[in-house]
């Protein structure tokens, strides 16, 4: 194992990112808490979501969540799609780092963006609203599940993608609508049954959902149950990348 | 015998398929010895790009081997890489470091943490003092082009592949150049060129293997190759016509 060789390309990774902080970690914190202001003041006083919670403090920890996956999806992404684009790709295929090395490098610097960006719109929002953390494992937990699949899914996106519209068109037609609709805004049991069924297929609600019962001890779904939906989802995301790492895929000819 | 440097065995490469179909290697067979100066010519389109970008392992061959110092480059990929520099045609560059950045990254992806001491020696040698601390987008082509040669060598590979390094370079930096790869060839390290420049190569190469339409279409040493020929550009332009 090149463990230097993959902690290089991972400190690489992350330093990327950092070059750019207002981009891609500030901006991010901004758009979150932008929508928590308009959403708090909208509907905190109309909406009840779970008992003894607060509307607020309900949107933080979905937000967060919102901000780790979209922030995860985007690091790897955009990072693969320029490599490729400008060639600089080269430098890394060169070197003798291995299909595992390259698969966790661009891995866990999306999960490092995701979760700071995440930890960002927290640390705001707590000290807004005195919310506190009741499980903090739960939070951990799936904090970490939920980046390492968006981190896969968007190097999965950066390896297939040949053009920034196509990334564009990823993040618009799937990762948005993904977590949009996966309970940041609402509880399901406000649904009707229909859309209650439709959330329970995607695998981003139980993310959030069991990020939300870390904070508040109360969900719409048991964090276990959620859990054995979001393990394999994950683990089949990974798998995926990491054939597409092994067999080149538009990586070497 | 003594493993070679590099060595080719009937490869092949096609790309599409279908009427479409372009080979772009149709079995060549090649064996470079350590501590040559190779030069492989040949015009535009012969292949020569894609024979070293299937060494480099960044293009998988249809069929045959390729060795770099003994390891095939597919199954012992990462050993080959290892034991291989190469000097891109285009140039490339990443946009967020500066150039001591981008050389300590690459000497990291090698697994040499601790590598300042070769790294100043290559910007200093390159003429790249001045630019080490300036982003890669400020650079003129030509300091980039020495970024590129200086990234090839960061972990001092014992075979250095140059695709037409000189490319577009102005000519005190060829000759700078070309001392510090003389300089690395003296030192044990196989040098394989690909350039238009043949003057380079008749000057360089002690063998010179000409490539068209993917095959080999002459392979012997400079001097034989040059024998009742002005110039190895004479010799090149009437085997690529009998070819």
């Amino acid at each position: 194992m090149n463990y230097i060789g993959l902690w290089t390309l991972f400190y690489k990774e992350v330093l990327r990112f950092w070059k750019v902080l207002l981009q891609t970690v500030a901006a991010p914190i901004l758009t979150s808490l932008l929508y928590l202001m308009v959403f708090a003041q909208a509907l905190s006083a109309h909406v009840q979501v779970y008992p003894g919670v607060g509307y607020t403090a309900f949107l933080i920890p979905g937000l967060a969540m919102m901000a780790i996956l979209q922030n995860a999806f985007a690091n790897g992404s955009s990072s693969l799609i320029q490599s490729k684009i400008t060639g600089n790709i080269a430098f890394i295929l060169l070197a003798p780092i291995s299909h595992l090395e390259f698969f966790l490098a661009y891995l866990l610097a999306a999960v490092v963006r995701g979760v700071l960006v995440g930890l960002g719109v927290l640390l705001v929002g707590i000290w807004a609203t005195d919310m506190g953390v009741a499980h903090p494992f739960w939070v951990l937990a799936w904090a970490l599940i939920a980046s390492v699949a968006f981190a896969a899914m968007g190097i999965i996106a950066g390896l297939w993608a040949d053009k920034f519209d196509h990334l564009s068109g990823i993040q618009n037609f799937v990762i948005l609508p993904l977590t949009f609709l996966s309970g940041v805004f609402y509880s399901i049991h406000s649904l009707s049954p229909f859309w209650q069924v439709v959330s329970q297929i995607n695998p981003v609600f139980y993310m959030i959902d069991g990020f939300r019962y870390g904070f508040f001890g109360q969900g719409d779904v048991n964090p276990w149950w959620g859990l054995a939906v979001a393990l394999p989802f994950t683990a089949a995301l990974c798998f995926i990348t990491m054939q597409m790492i092994v067999r080149g895929y538009k990586l070497r000819n | 015998m003594a493993t070679p440097a590099v060595e080719l065995i009937a490869l092949q490469k096609r790309y599409g398929h279908g009427a479409g179909q372009v080979r772009a290697l149709a079995g060549v067979d090649l064996t470079i010895g350590k501590g040559e100066f190779f030069a492989l010519l040949g015009p535009n389109g012969a292949g020569k790009t894609t024979l070293i970008n299937v060494l480099a392992g960044l293009v998988k061959a249809t069929s045959g081997q390729a060795r770099v110092m003994g390891f095939d480059v597919q199954r012992d990929y990462v050993a080959a890489r290892r034991h291989l520099g190469v000097v891109p045609q285009e140039l490339v560059f990443d946009p967020f470091f500066t150039v001591r950045e981008a050389l300590r990254f690459q000497s990291g992806y090698f697994g040499l943490p601790h590598n300042d001491d070769w790294i100043d020696a290559l910007i200093e040698r390159l003429g790249l003092t001045d630019k080490a601390d300036t982003n890669m987008r400020q650079l003129s082509g030509g300091m980039k082009r020495r970024v590129l040669v200086a990234q090839a060598l960061v972990h001092k590979p014992p075979v250095i592949i140059l695709d037409e390094p000189t490319a577009g370079v102005d000519v005190a930096l060829r000759k700078s150049l070309w001392a510090f790869i003389r300089e690395l060839n003296e030192a044990g390290h196989t040098i394989l060129l690909t350039t238009h420049y043949l003057e380079e190569a008749e000057q360089l190469c002690s063998r010179v293997a000409m490539l068209r339409q993917g095959r080999i279409v002459a392979l012997d040493t400079t001097a034989n190759l040059m024998a009742g020929h002005a110039s190895l550009e004479a010799a090149f332009v009437k085997i690529m016509a009998a070819a």
